[in-house]
Protein backbone atom coordinates (compact mmCIF):
# COMPACT_ATOMS: atom_id res chain seq x y z
CA UNK A 1 0.00 0.00 0.00
CA UNK A 2 1.45 3.35 -0.79
CA UNK A 3 2.49 5.61 2.11
CA UNK A 4 -0.04 8.49 2.89
CA UNK A 5 1.12 11.73 2.07
CA UNK A 6 1.28 13.40 5.82
CA UNK A 7 0.17 16.66 6.14
CA UNK A 8 2.21 19.60 6.96
CA UNK A 9 3.83 19.22 10.48
CA UNK A 10 4.59 22.27 12.74
CA UNK A 11 7.99 23.67 12.24
CA UNK A 12 8.76 25.19 15.32
CA UNK A 13 10.80 28.60 16.24
CA UNK A 14 11.97 29.96 19.18
CA UNK A 15 8.74 31.77 20.20
CA UNK A 16 6.57 28.28 20.21
CA UNK A 17 9.23 25.37 20.37
CA UNK A 18 7.90 24.69 24.17
CA UNK A 19 4.40 24.53 23.01
CA UNK A 20 5.55 21.07 20.80
CA UNK A 21 7.95 20.09 23.36
CA UNK A 22 5.03 19.86 25.83
CA UNK A 23 3.00 18.04 23.53
CA UNK A 24 5.58 15.62 23.01
CA UNK A 25 5.73 14.59 26.70
CA UNK A 26 1.62 14.87 25.94
CA UNK A 27 1.24 18.24 28.28
CA UNK A 28 -1.16 20.76 26.84
CA UNK A 29 1.00 23.75 27.76
CA UNK A 30 -0.09 27.91 27.15
CA UNK A 31 1.85 30.85 27.32
CA UNK A 32 1.25 32.67 29.91
CA UNK A 33 2.26 35.98 31.22
CA UNK A 34 3.43 35.92 35.00
CA UNK A 35 2.98 39.97 35.71
CA UNK A 36 -0.32 39.91 33.70
CA UNK A 37 -1.52 36.62 34.37
CA UNK A 38 -2.75 36.62 30.45
CA UNK A 39 -2.71 33.16 28.50
CA UNK A 40 -2.47 33.74 25.05
CA UNK A 41 -2.34 31.05 21.89
CA UNK A 42 -0.59 30.95 19.45
CA UNK A 43 2.86 32.16 21.07
CA UNK A 44 4.63 35.44 20.21
CA UNK A 45 7.33 37.08 22.29
CA UNK A 46 6.00 39.91 23.70
CA UNK A 47 2.56 39.53 26.38
CA UNK A 48 -0.05 42.30 24.54
CA UNK A 49 -1.01 43.18 28.26
CA UNK A 50 2.55 44.56 29.29
CA UNK A 51 4.50 44.47 25.82
CA UNK A 52 7.28 42.92 27.76
CA UNK A 53 9.08 39.30 27.28
CA UNK A 54 10.19 36.49 29.68
CA UNK A 55 6.98 34.93 29.03
CA UNK A 56 6.23 31.70 31.32
CA UNK A 57 3.94 28.67 30.14
CA UNK A 58 1.13 26.92 32.67
CA UNK A 59 -0.33 23.47 31.76
CA UNK A 60 -4.20 23.36 31.15
CA UNK A 61 -6.63 21.30 31.57
CA UNK A 62 -7.30 20.26 28.20
CA UNK A 63 -10.79 20.50 28.23
CA UNK A 64 -12.69 23.01 26.42
CA UNK A 65 -15.87 23.50 23.92
CA UNK A 66 -15.98 23.56 20.26
CA UNK A 67 -16.69 27.34 19.36
CA UNK A 68 -17.07 26.39 15.22
CA UNK A 69 -16.30 23.75 12.86
CA UNK A 70 -16.10 22.89 9.39
CA UNK A 71 -15.83 19.36 7.64
CA UNK A 72 -13.69 19.18 4.40
CA UNK A 73 -15.30 16.57 1.48
CA UNK A 74 -12.98 17.81 -1.15
CA UNK A 75 -9.38 16.40 -0.91
CA UNK A 76 -8.03 19.84 -1.10
CA UNK A 77 -4.41 18.52 -0.17
CA UNK A 78 -2.46 15.13 -1.08
CA UNK A 79 -2.68 14.23 2.66
CA UNK A 80 -6.65 14.48 2.78
CA UNK A 81 -6.73 11.83 -0.73
CA UNK A 82 -7.84 8.93 1.70
CA UNK A 83 -8.65 11.31 4.39
CA UNK A 84 -12.18 13.06 3.81
CA UNK A 85 -14.57 13.85 4.98
CA UNK A 86 -12.19 15.39 7.24
CA UNK A 87 -12.99 18.08 10.49
CA UNK A 88 -11.06 20.97 11.38
CA UNK A 89 -12.94 22.39 15.12
CA UNK A 90 -12.47 25.51 16.86
CA UNK A 91 -12.22 24.68 20.51
CA UNK A 92 -12.41 27.18 23.45
CA UNK A 93 -10.25 25.83 26.33
CA UNK A 94 -11.91 26.37 29.49
CA UNK A 95 -9.27 28.33 30.73
CA UNK A 96 -9.69 31.17 27.87
CA UNK A 97 -7.69 30.59 24.87
CA UNK A 98 -8.46 28.92 21.18
CA UNK A 99 -7.00 26.75 19.34
CA UNK A 100 -7.50 24.71 15.89
CA UNK A 101 -7.17 21.31 16.49
CA UNK A 102 -8.82 18.42 14.46
CA UNK A 103 -11.74 16.19 16.73
CA UNK A 104 -11.18 12.06 16.45
CA UNK A 105 -13.84 9.30 17.72
CA UNK A 106 -16.33 11.23 16.52
CA UNK A 107 -18.57 10.36 13.15
CA UNK A 108 -18.87 13.90 11.30
CA UNK A 109 -22.70 14.10 11.90
CA UNK A 110 -22.50 13.89 15.46
CA UNK A 111 -19.73 17.24 15.79
CA UNK A 112 -21.71 20.04 16.99
CA UNK A 113 -21.14 23.82 18.33
CA UNK A 114 -21.20 23.78 22.17
CA UNK A 115 -19.43 19.67 22.26
CA UNK A 116 -17.45 19.38 25.33
CA UNK A 117 -13.62 17.99 24.42
CA UNK A 118 -11.02 16.75 25.89
CA UNK A 119 -7.29 16.97 24.30
CA UNK A 120 -5.58 13.41 23.22
CA UNK A 121 -2.25 13.38 21.67
CA UNK A 122 -1.02 11.62 18.73
CA UNK A 123 2.31 11.17 17.42
CA UNK A 124 1.93 11.73 14.07
CA UNK A 125 5.62 11.01 13.00
CA UNK A 126 8.05 10.11 15.20
CA UNK A 127 8.75 12.69 17.47
CA UNK A 128 5.79 15.21 16.10
CA UNK A 129 2.90 14.98 18.51
CA UNK A 130 -0.41 17.05 17.67
CA UNK A 131 -2.71 18.07 20.08
CA UNK A 132 -6.16 16.79 18.93
CA UNK A 133 -9.41 16.63 20.54
CA UNK A 134 -11.93 13.88 21.46
CA UNK A 135 -15.91 14.12 22.96
CA UNK A 136 -15.49 14.08 26.84
CA UNK A 137 -17.18 10.52 28.37
CA UNK A 138 -20.28 11.56 29.22
CA UNK B 1 -6.47 67.95 8.07
CA UNK B 2 -7.57 67.41 4.63
CA UNK B 3 -9.13 64.19 3.23
CA UNK B 4 -9.15 62.70 0.25
CA UNK B 5 -12.70 62.47 -0.48
CA UNK B 6 -13.37 63.22 -4.21
CA UNK B 7 -9.96 64.68 -5.00
CA UNK B 8 -9.35 61.40 -7.12
CA UNK B 9 -11.37 59.93 -9.88
CA UNK B 10 -11.23 56.58 -11.64
CA UNK B 11 -10.51 57.44 -15.29
CA UNK B 12 -9.83 54.02 -17.06
CA UNK B 13 -11.16 50.58 -16.93
CA UNK B 14 -10.00 47.41 -19.08
CA UNK B 15 -10.33 43.63 -18.66
CA UNK B 16 -9.11 40.53 -20.60
CA UNK B 17 -11.35 37.55 -21.64
CA UNK B 18 -11.86 35.74 -18.80
CA UNK B 19 -11.57 31.88 -19.16
CA UNK B 20 -10.00 28.65 -17.19
CA UNK B 21 -6.90 28.56 -19.85
CA UNK B 22 -5.68 31.84 -20.87
CA UNK B 23 -2.66 29.78 -22.85
CA UNK B 24 -0.68 33.44 -21.75
CA UNK B 25 1.83 34.55 -19.53
CA UNK B 26 0.65 36.63 -16.43
CA UNK B 27 2.67 39.65 -18.13
CA UNK B 28 1.12 39.64 -21.25
CA UNK B 29 -2.64 39.56 -19.37
CA UNK B 30 -1.39 42.36 -17.24
CA UNK B 31 -0.39 44.41 -20.67
CA UNK B 32 -3.20 43.69 -22.22
CA UNK B 33 -6.00 44.70 -19.18
CA UNK B 34 -3.56 48.20 -18.51
CA UNK B 35 -3.64 48.98 -22.38
CA UNK B 36 -7.49 48.82 -22.34
CA UNK B 37 -7.42 51.07 -19.24
CA UNK B 38 -5.36 53.37 -20.39
CA UNK B 39 -6.25 53.83 -23.35
CA UNK B 40 -10.52 53.68 -22.12
CA UNK B 41 -8.90 57.12 -19.96
CA UNK B 42 -7.15 58.33 -23.57
CA UNK B 43 -4.25 58.23 -22.02
CA UNK B 44 -0.92 57.14 -23.72
CA UNK B 45 1.06 54.54 -21.58
CA UNK B 46 3.84 57.15 -20.97
CA UNK B 47 1.32 58.86 -18.75
CA UNK B 48 1.53 56.44 -16.24
CA UNK B 49 3.76 57.60 -13.31
CA UNK B 50 2.91 55.53 -10.52
CA UNK B 51 1.44 51.64 -10.02
CA UNK B 52 -0.19 49.73 -7.28
CA UNK B 53 -0.27 46.15 -7.10
CA UNK B 54 -0.93 43.09 -4.74
CA UNK B 55 1.86 41.56 -3.42
CA UNK B 56 0.25 37.91 -4.65
CA UNK B 57 0.57 39.18 -8.12
CA UNK B 58 3.16 37.58 -9.84
CA UNK B 59 4.13 40.16 -12.12
CA UNK B 60 6.13 43.27 -10.68
CA UNK B 61 6.21 46.77 -12.00
CA UNK B 62 9.28 47.24 -13.82
CA UNK B 63 8.69 44.64 -15.79
CA UNK B 64 5.52 46.42 -16.95
CA UNK B 65 7.27 49.53 -17.39
CA UNK B 66 9.58 47.83 -19.61
CA UNK B 67 6.82 46.41 -21.72
CA UNK B 68 5.02 49.55 -22.01
CA UNK B 69 7.99 52.12 -22.62
CA UNK B 70 7.62 53.57 -19.52
CA UNK B 71 10.29 55.74 -18.87
CA UNK B 72 10.00 56.24 -14.99
CA UNK B 73 7.26 55.78 -12.00
CA UNK B 74 7.60 58.71 -9.53
CA UNK B 75 5.37 56.36 -7.08
CA UNK B 76 4.75 52.74 -6.42
CA UNK B 77 3.13 50.62 -4.06
CA UNK B 78 2.58 46.92 -3.20
CA UNK B 79 0.13 45.43 -0.59
CA UNK B 80 -0.04 41.62 1.28
CA UNK B 81 -3.26 40.26 2.58
CA UNK B 82 -3.82 37.70 -0.68
CA UNK B 83 -6.93 39.00 -1.89
CA UNK B 84 -8.26 41.42 -0.20
CA UNK B 85 -5.42 44.24 -1.17
CA UNK B 86 -7.45 46.57 -3.68
CA UNK B 87 -9.00 48.86 -1.77
CA UNK B 88 -6.11 49.68 -0.05
CA UNK B 89 -4.11 49.79 -2.94
CA UNK B 90 -7.12 52.90 -4.62
CA UNK B 91 -6.43 53.94 -1.05
CA UNK B 92 -2.79 54.53 -1.78
CA UNK B 93 -2.84 55.66 -5.24
CA UNK B 94 -5.54 58.60 -4.71
CA UNK B 95 -3.42 59.43 -1.36
CA UNK B 96 -0.13 59.49 -3.87
CA UNK B 97 -2.34 61.65 -6.61
CA UNK B 98 -3.77 63.67 -3.82
CA UNK B 99 -0.70 64.89 -2.89
CA UNK B 100 1.46 65.21 -5.82
CA UNK B 101 3.64 62.16 -5.85
CA UNK B 102 2.00 60.60 -9.31
CA UNK B 103 -0.42 61.71 -11.88
CA UNK B 104 -1.55 58.61 -13.39
CA UNK B 105 -1.81 55.50 -11.51
CA UNK B 106 -2.43 52.17 -12.56
CA UNK B 107 -3.58 49.18 -10.85
CA UNK B 108 -3.45 45.93 -12.41
CA UNK B 109 -4.36 42.01 -11.04
CA UNK B 110 -4.36 39.27 -13.29
CA UNK B 111 -3.57 35.72 -12.80
CA UNK B 112 -3.64 32.27 -14.06
CA UNK B 113 -5.24 31.16 -11.02
CA UNK B 114 -7.17 28.06 -12.92
CA UNK B 115 -4.59 26.91 -15.49
CA UNK B 116 -1.97 27.78 -13.09
CA UNK B 117 -1.66 28.59 -9.69
CA UNK B 118 -5.26 27.72 -7.79
CA UNK B 119 -6.51 29.42 -4.72
CA UNK B 120 -8.67 26.30 -3.82
CA UNK B 121 -5.05 24.29 -3.33
CA UNK B 122 -3.99 23.49 -0.17
CA UNK B 123 -1.06 21.59 -1.54
CA UNK B 124 -0.01 24.97 -3.64
CA UNK B 125 -0.98 28.23 -1.32
CA UNK B 126 -0.22 26.66 1.75
CA UNK B 127 2.94 27.49 4.02
CA UNK B 128 4.17 23.84 4.91
CA UNK B 129 3.56 24.26 8.62
CA UNK B 130 5.86 27.37 9.29
CA UNK B 131 5.07 30.48 11.55
CA UNK B 132 1.67 30.47 12.45
CA UNK B 133 0.70 28.19 10.09
CA UNK B 134 2.25 25.79 12.44
CA UNK B 135 -0.88 25.83 14.65
CA UNK B 136 -3.36 25.48 11.82
CA UNK B 137 -2.16 23.37 8.63
CA UNK B 138 -1.28 20.12 11.01
CA UNK B 139 -4.29 19.93 11.82
CA UNK B 140 -5.51 19.85 8.18
CA UNK B 141 -6.61 23.46 7.94
CA UNK B 142 -4.95 24.38 4.80
CA UNK B 143 -7.55 27.21 2.99
CA UNK B 144 -9.08 30.04 3.28
CA UNK B 145 -12.38 28.45 2.43
CA UNK B 146 -12.31 26.01 5.17
CA UNK B 147 -11.68 28.91 7.64
CA UNK B 148 -14.48 30.69 6.32
CA UNK B 149 -16.68 27.78 6.15
CA UNK B 150 -16.12 27.86 10.56
CA UNK B 151 -16.88 31.65 10.64
CA UNK B 152 -20.34 30.70 8.13
CA UNK B 153 -21.36 27.46 10.26
CA UNK B 154 -20.98 30.05 13.96
CA UNK B 155 -23.33 32.45 11.64
CA UNK B 156 -25.71 29.74 11.31
CA UNK B 157 -25.66 28.66 15.23
CA UNK B 158 -25.91 32.38 16.41
CA UNK B 159 -28.43 33.61 14.37
CA UNK B 160 -30.28 30.61 12.41
CA UNK B 161 -28.81 31.46 9.24
CA UNK B 162 -29.35 28.59 6.74
CA UNK B 163 -27.17 27.27 3.85
CA UNK B 164 -30.30 28.35 1.87
CA UNK B 165 -29.69 32.35 2.75
CA UNK B 166 -25.90 31.58 1.43
CA UNK B 167 -27.53 30.26 -2.18
CA UNK B 168 -29.25 33.20 -2.15
CA UNK B 169 -26.38 35.15 -2.66
CA UNK B 170 -24.76 32.96 -5.06
CA UNK B 171 -28.07 32.82 -7.01
CA UNK B 172 -28.42 36.60 -7.58
CA UNK B 173 -24.67 36.85 -8.50
CA UNK B 174 -25.45 33.97 -11.31
CA UNK B 175 -28.75 35.97 -12.30
CA UNK B 176 -26.59 39.00 -13.10
CA UNK B 177 -23.48 36.93 -14.46
CA UNK B 178 -26.28 35.80 -17.19
CA UNK B 179 -26.65 39.31 -17.70
CA UNK B 180 -22.95 39.66 -18.88
CA UNK B 181 -21.53 37.84 -21.83
CA UNK B 182 -17.97 38.41 -20.44
CA UNK B 183 -19.06 36.42 -17.41
CA UNK B 184 -17.65 32.62 -17.48
CA UNK B 185 -21.14 31.42 -15.80
CA UNK B 186 -22.90 33.60 -18.68
CA UNK B 187 -25.64 31.04 -20.39
CA UNK B 188 -25.71 28.65 -17.06
CA UNK B 189 -28.25 29.41 -14.74
CA UNK B 190 -28.91 28.25 -11.12
CA UNK B 191 -31.86 27.93 -9.08
CA UNK B 192 -31.66 27.43 -5.37
CA UNK B 193 -32.55 23.63 -5.65
CA UNK B 194 -29.56 23.40 -7.94
CA UNK B 195 -27.08 25.48 -5.15
CA UNK B 196 -28.38 23.01 -2.70
CA UNK B 197 -27.72 19.70 -4.82
CA UNK B 198 -24.35 21.03 -5.77
CA UNK B 199 -21.34 18.76 -3.87
CA UNK B 200 -20.45 19.36 -0.37
CA UNK B 201 -16.92 21.46 -0.08
CA UNK B 202 -16.05 22.22 2.76
CA UNK B 203 -19.45 22.01 4.99
CA UNK B 204 -21.60 24.22 5.58
CA UNK B 205 -20.30 25.77 1.79
CA UNK B 206 -21.41 23.52 -0.91
CA UNK B 207 -19.70 24.24 -4.47
CA UNK B 208 -22.26 26.88 -5.48
CA UNK B 209 -20.80 28.95 -2.47
CA UNK B 210 -17.17 28.70 -3.56
CA UNK B 211 -16.02 31.18 -6.22
CA UNK B 212 -14.76 30.48 -9.20
CA UNK B 213 -10.69 30.37 -9.94
CA UNK B 214 -10.30 32.19 -13.28
CA UNK B 215 -7.42 32.78 -15.74
CA UNK B 216 -7.59 37.23 -16.40
CA UNK B 217 -6.61 40.19 -15.96
CA UNK B 218 -8.11 43.76 -14.80
CA UNK B 219 -6.71 46.62 -14.35
CA UNK B 220 -8.04 50.69 -13.63
CA UNK B 221 -6.21 53.85 -13.82
CA UNK B 222 -6.75 56.61 -11.10
CA UNK B 223 -5.97 60.21 -11.94
CA UNK B 224 -7.19 63.51 -9.87
CA UNK B 225 -10.68 64.38 -9.94
CA UNK B 226 -9.70 67.99 -11.79
CA UNK B 227 -7.75 65.95 -14.58
CA UNK B 228 -10.48 63.70 -14.65
CA UNK B 229 -13.20 66.05 -16.26
CA UNK B 230 -11.11 66.75 -19.35
CA UNK B 231 -10.70 63.18 -20.23
CA UNK B 232 -12.15 60.36 -22.39
CA UNK B 233 -15.04 59.05 -19.94
CA UNK B 234 -16.93 60.25 -17.50
CA UNK B 235 -15.43 60.95 -14.41
CA UNK B 236 -16.12 58.27 -11.44
CA UNK B 237 -14.88 59.81 -8.65
CA UNK B 238 -13.77 58.12 -5.33
CA UNK B 239 -15.86 59.57 -2.63
CA UNK B 240 -14.34 57.58 0.41
CA UNK B 241 -12.05 55.40 1.09
CA UNK B 242 -11.23 52.66 4.21
CA UNK B 243 -8.50 50.22 5.12
CA UNK B 244 -9.28 47.98 8.61
CA UNK B 245 -6.75 45.68 9.81
CA UNK B 246 -7.36 43.73 13.63
CA UNK B 247 -5.44 41.14 15.06
CA UNK B 248 -6.80 37.69 13.53
CA UNK B 249 -10.19 37.20 14.73
CA UNK B 250 -9.31 33.12 14.11
CA UNK B 251 -7.18 33.40 17.05
CA UNK B 252 -9.84 34.60 19.77
CA UNK B 253 -12.48 37.22 17.96
CA UNK B 254 -16.08 36.65 17.37
CA UNK B 255 -15.82 35.21 13.79
CA UNK B 256 -19.40 35.92 12.92
CA UNK B 257 -18.56 39.46 11.94
CA UNK B 258 -15.82 40.89 9.83
CA UNK B 259 -13.76 44.49 9.84
CA UNK B 260 -16.33 46.12 7.78
CA UNK B 261 -17.89 46.67 10.96
CA UNK B 262 -15.21 49.06 11.59
CA UNK B 263 -14.37 50.25 8.07
CA UNK B 264 -17.80 50.97 7.02
CA UNK B 265 -18.61 53.93 9.83
CA UNK B 266 -15.56 55.31 8.24
CA UNK B 267 -16.16 54.97 4.84
CA UNK B 268 -19.74 56.55 5.13
CA UNK B 269 -18.53 59.15 7.27
CA UNK B 270 -15.82 60.46 4.26
CA UNK B 271 -18.34 59.74 1.91
CA UNK B 272 -21.04 62.24 4.03
CA UNK B 273 -23.50 59.37 3.14
CA UNK B 274 -25.38 56.31 4.90
CA UNK B 275 -26.04 52.99 3.60
CA UNK B 276 -29.18 53.64 2.56
CA UNK B 277 -28.14 56.10 0.32
CA UNK B 278 -25.63 53.19 -1.93
CA UNK B 279 -27.81 51.87 -5.05
CA UNK B 280 -25.92 49.13 -5.51
CA UNK B 281 -22.85 47.26 -4.03
CA UNK B 282 -20.24 45.05 -5.02
CA UNK B 283 -19.01 42.96 -2.53
CA UNK B 284 -15.72 40.43 -1.99
CA UNK B 285 -17.40 37.33 -2.93
CA UNK B 286 -14.92 33.94 -2.59
CA UNK B 287 -17.34 32.43 -0.71
CA UNK B 288 -20.80 33.42 -0.70
CA UNK B 289 -21.44 34.25 3.02
CA UNK B 290 -18.96 36.91 3.19
CA UNK B 291 -21.85 38.71 1.42
CA UNK B 292 -24.29 37.71 3.76
CA UNK B 293 -21.57 39.21 6.59
CA UNK B 294 -20.68 42.59 4.26
CA UNK B 295 -24.58 43.40 4.04
CA UNK B 296 -24.52 43.28 8.21
CA UNK B 297 -21.44 44.70 8.56
CA UNK B 298 -21.73 47.74 6.47
CA UNK B 299 -25.16 48.09 8.21
CA UNK B 300 -27.76 47.35 5.23
CA UNK B 301 -29.57 45.48 8.46
CA UNK B 302 -29.02 44.89 11.53
CA UNK B 303 -26.49 42.15 12.76
CA UNK B 304 -27.68 38.71 12.47
CA UNK B 305 -31.04 39.76 9.97
CA UNK B 306 -28.59 39.21 6.75
CA UNK B 307 -30.49 35.69 6.52
CA UNK B 308 -33.86 37.36 5.60
CA UNK B 309 -32.55 40.39 4.35
CA UNK B 310 -30.89 38.43 1.21
CA UNK B 311 -34.48 36.69 0.31
CA UNK B 312 -36.87 37.61 -2.01
CA UNK B 313 -34.76 39.10 -4.48
CA UNK B 314 -33.72 42.51 -2.30
CA UNK B 315 -30.35 41.55 -3.77
CA UNK B 316 -31.05 41.20 -6.94
CA UNK B 317 -31.14 43.43 -9.76
CA UNK B 318 -34.60 45.58 -9.37
CA UNK B 319 -34.29 44.66 -5.70
CA UNK B 320 -33.81 47.22 -2.85
CA UNK B 321 -29.80 46.36 -3.05
CA UNK B 322 -28.62 44.35 -6.18
CA UNK B 323 -25.24 43.34 -5.52
CA UNK B 324 -22.40 42.18 -7.64
CA UNK B 325 -23.99 43.18 -10.87
CA UNK B 326 -21.48 41.54 -13.00
CA UNK B 327 -21.72 38.35 -11.22
CA UNK B 328 -18.64 38.29 -8.92
CA UNK B 329 -16.55 36.00 -7.75
CA UNK B 330 -19.22 33.55 -7.89
CA UNK B 331 -20.20 33.88 -11.47
CA UNK B 332 -18.33 36.48 -13.09
CA UNK B 333 -14.35 35.87 -12.85
CA UNK B 334 -12.26 35.70 -9.80
CA UNK B 335 -9.62 38.91 -10.43
CA UNK B 336 -9.55 39.60 -6.55
CA UNK B 337 -12.35 42.26 -7.15
CA UNK B 338 -10.34 44.75 -9.64
CA UNK B 339 -13.55 43.08 -11.61
CA UNK B 340 -15.58 44.28 -8.88
CA UNK B 341 -14.58 47.94 -9.04
CA UNK B 342 -14.62 48.04 -12.49
CA UNK B 343 -18.36 46.99 -12.47
CA UNK B 344 -19.02 49.98 -10.17
CA UNK B 345 -17.29 52.02 -12.51
CA UNK B 346 -19.65 50.92 -15.32
CA UNK B 347 -22.92 51.30 -13.04
CA UNK B 348 -22.12 55.10 -12.46
CA UNK B 349 -20.95 55.07 -16.55
CA UNK B 350 -24.75 53.54 -17.29
CA UNK B 351 -22.67 51.20 -18.81
CA UNK B 352 -23.35 47.24 -16.85
CA UNK B 353 -24.85 44.86 -18.21
CA UNK B 354 -27.39 44.72 -15.21
CA UNK B 355 -27.62 48.90 -15.11
CA UNK B 356 -29.45 50.12 -11.71
CA UNK B 357 -31.15 53.17 -13.21
CA UNK B 358 -29.69 56.36 -12.26
CA UNK B 359 -26.84 55.03 -9.46
CA UNK B 360 -25.64 57.96 -7.93
CA UNK B 361 -23.29 55.71 -4.93
CA UNK B 362 -22.16 52.26 -5.52
CA UNK B 363 -20.23 50.48 -2.71
CA UNK B 364 -17.16 48.42 -3.31
CA UNK B 365 -15.50 46.28 -0.50
CA UNK B 366 -12.78 44.46 -1.55
CA UNK B 367 -12.67 42.23 0.97
CA UNK B 368 -14.12 41.40 4.24
CA UNK B 369 -13.96 45.07 4.80
CA UNK B 370 -10.17 45.14 4.75
CA UNK B 371 -10.48 47.46 2.06
CA UNK B 372 -13.31 49.15 0.93
CA UNK B 373 -14.37 52.16 -1.22
CA UNK B 374 -17.84 54.33 -2.56
CA UNK B 375 -17.77 55.74 -5.79
CA UNK B 376 -20.09 58.48 -6.89
CA UNK B 377 -20.64 59.89 -10.37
Amino acid sequence: MPEQTPLPLPVPTIDNQAFWEACNRKELVIQHCPRCDILRHPPRPLCPGCRQGNLGWKQVSGLGTIYSYTITHQAIHPALKDRVPWNVIMVDLDEGVRMISHLVDCPPEDIRIGMRVEVVFEEVEAGVTLPYFRPTPH
Amino acid sequence: MESIKDKCAIVGIGETEYSKDSGRSELSLVLEASMKAIDDAGLQPEDIDGMVRFVVDPTPEEEVIASLGIPELTFFDELAYTGTAAGGLVAHACMAVATGLANNVLLYRAMNGRSGKRYGSGAITGRRGQGQSAFMEPFGLLVPGQQLAMYARRHMYEYGTTSAHFGAISVACRKHANMNPRAIMYGRSMTIEDHQNSRMIYDPFHLFDCCLETDGGAAIVISSSERAKDMRQRPVYVSAVAQSLVPPIIENGPISQTVAAKAGPRLFNMAGITPQDIDVAQIYDHFSALVLFAIEDYGFCPKGEGGPFVEGGRIEIGGELPINTAGGHLSEAYVHTVNHIIEGVRQLRGTSTAQVPDAEHVLVDTGEGVGAMVLRR
